[in-house]
């Protein structure tokens, strides 16, 4: 699978669910109204970037705390297509994966990103290609890629379902 | 193969697959909790999954806890759909009033047993460590497979041993000896990993200071914080629950991530800074500081046990007229107790205001909003940027002495200070 977009950087190390959709919002539990308050904590104006398909670009330990998955519903309603980072906290690239929004580490495509550069995934490869240039991803394990092709956790265990009477 | 006690309880919950690190293996959780944030999203994403009925509605719980009492109509929303949700699942719901902060609640209803395995849509679910159960914090999704399949997927994490020696300081307790680990290890030195807390400075400790602990290992990026069964909880879940369970601790061979070691005998009272939990500093480097508000409350340190801290500061002491307090008992259960001693008149009396049992202000929902340019000191997990309130707030974390002596001087102190103080 191959996806593609332009860089968004949020070049920060610890960036918190909090300052990503800030807890008084965690009432919204309409996908389509999420957009509205990504990043409000950190810098609204990031908002303004997310034109077009997007490859967000991260720091280390992105989407630490908080367990809401209102932040990847958003980024992904947001036009976000994928995330590129230097490592992610757990529950946030967990939420991301069971939401079919492909996560990838590769701290030196972090370190080669300008904001607008046109980043390429490709997860069978292996590679991140930042405006031309490929570096190396470690590839998926067999589990994540299957979730991936699902479209998520939902796709995922719906299949499941159907294939096991007993569940139903 | 020699296994760490995370890998054992992974191991007997596994549907196959063996369990070495980093392998990926479905879990079967005993008890799968929700809330009324992670709740009616993760109900919709389980009709999309095509389940109509909860897995097994005897191992499924919700605890409206977030936005309670609600503070607007769409929060009485959520909570109407929570327990319209319940009532039609058939599952154990914990209404308004009747339970309080959920792990808090699970805990002391008997929902918790060492060994055993709980999901929970809320990221400090790794609180269940503090009884030896491997709870781990998860997104809507992952809580909507859990309801319809019993199951969710896990990478099994490795295991840093924090090893806490020595006897502990006047005004030390459970928050400082985590935020000393955090501020060891980083806010994200225990990715893919679980912290188990071992030695003499972990065994002494009572049940309240171990979920003090156990609930900030996700502060530290970990799955979860484990005490290995002792007799201090098996004392504690005696007559509490028909649960089964059985000591288990990692073999002495088990091969570890890595060992820290945090000495008790000159680890003083610590004040985590703006605006992360790892921005930890010792108190007397905290001092000085104007505080708004001081809030004691949340799932790491709204216990009987916290609430007495608070007490013995606030006993014939009043909150400086700069300031106020709120103090949230975590349950009912806790604020019976505290009713039952007279903690809660000693606050009243002070000057606190004394909150229903919620998550609250903790994570800015309500209930004690702090404006721009005001500084809380408080009692729970988080101080990310904007967490209680304006995101030109700040809050500073520490324990429920260090936040009650400031609710006194209107500024941070040292306890002690404020206990040899004549009282006004």
């Amino acid at each position: 699978m191959t996806y593609s977009g332009r860089a968004v950087v949020i070049d920060q190390d610890d960036v918190d669910t909090d300052v990503l959709f800030p807890g008084p919002f965690l009432s919204i539990t309409d996908v389509a109204e999420m957009p509205k308050y990504l990043f409000e904590g950190l810098e609204p104006s990031l908002r303004n970037q997310l034109v077009g398909p997007t490859a967000l670009v991260v720091g280390a330990n992105f989407g630490c705390g908080s367990s809401r998955e209102h932040v990847p519903q958003a980024m992904a309603a947001s036009g976000i297509r994928f995330l590129v980072g230097k490592s992610f906290a757990r529950i946030f690239s967990r939420n991301c994966l069971n939401l079919g929004l492909p996560i990838v580490i590769c701290p030196d495509a972090v370190d080669a990103a300008k904001p607008g550069d046109q980043f390429e995934l490709d997860l069978e490869a292996g590679t991140v290609t930042v405006a031309g240039v490929a570096y190396q991803v470690p590839v998926l394990p067999p589990f994540m890629r299957d979730l991936l092709d699902k479209g998520g956790l939902v796709g995922w265990v719906r299949g499941r379902i159907d294939s096991t009477t007993a569940v139903v | 193969m020699a296994l760490t006690l995370a890998q054992k309880i992974l191991h007997a919950h596994a549907e196959e697959g063996t369990v070495a690190p980093g392998e990926i293996v479905m879990v079967r959780c005993d008890v799968v909790l929700t809330n009324d944030i992670s709740g009616p999203v993760a109900f919709r994403a389980m009709e999309s999954m095509g389940a109509t009925r909860v897995f097994d509605p005897s191992k499924v719980v919700v605890v409206p806890d977030h936005f309670v009492p609600a503070k607007d109509e769409r929060s009485a929303s959520l909570q109407k759909l929570l327990k319209e949700w319940a009532d039609a699942q058939g599952v154990t719901y914990y209404g308004q009033g009747r339970g309080g902060i959920e792990h808090t609640v699970l805990v002391e209803e008997g929902w918790v047993v060492p060994g055993s395995v709980i999901a929970g849509g809320d990221s400090h679910t790794c609180t269940y460590g503090a009884l030896g159960a491997f709870g781990t914090g998860l997104g809507s999704t992952d809580i909507a497979a859990c309801l319809a399949t019993g199951m969710f997927w896990q990478a099994v994490p490795g295991t840093i041993r924090i090893v806490f020696s020595g006897e502990r300081q006047p005004f030390v307790t459970g928050k400082d000896m985590i935020l000393a680990v955090i501020a060891e290890i980083g806010v994200g030195g225990g990715t893919n990993t679980v912290l188990e807390f071992t030695g003499d400075g972990a065994t002494s400790l009572g049940i309240d200071e171990r979920l003090a602990v156990a609930n900030m290992a996700v502060e530290a990026g970990a799955e979860s914080g484990l005490f290995p069964a002792d007799a201090t909880i098996a004392e504690y879940l005696d007559g509490r629950t028909e649960r089964p369970w059985r000591a288990e601790a990692s073999d002495p061979d088990a091969e570890l991530v890595g060992t820290v070691r945090i000495d008790l005998e000159t680890l003083p009272p610590l004040v985590a800074l703006p605006n992360s939990p790892g921005n930890v500093v010792p108190l007397d480097e905290a001092v000085g500081r104007r505080i708004d508000q001081v809030y004691i409350g949340n799932c790491s340190n709204g216990t009987i046990t916290d609430l007495r801290q608070a007490a013995e500061l606030l006993r014939g002491r009043s909150v400086h007229p700069n300031c106020r307090a709120v103090i949230v008992p975590a349950s009912r259960r806790v604020y019976q107790q505290a009713l039952a001693e007279g903690l809660i008149e000693i606050f009243v009396d002070a000057g606190a205001m004394v909150s229903p049992s919620t998550c609250g202000a903790c994570f800015g929902g309500g209930m004690g909003i702090l404006a721009p340019g005001e500084r809380a000191i408080a009692t729970i997990n988080r101080n990310f940027r904007g967490r209680m309130g304006a995101r030109e707030s700040e809050v500073c974390l520490a324990n429920a002495w260090v936040a009650a002596a400031a609710a006194v001087a209107g500024e941070i102190v040292h306890p002690a200070d404020v206990l040899e103080a004549v009282p006004a």
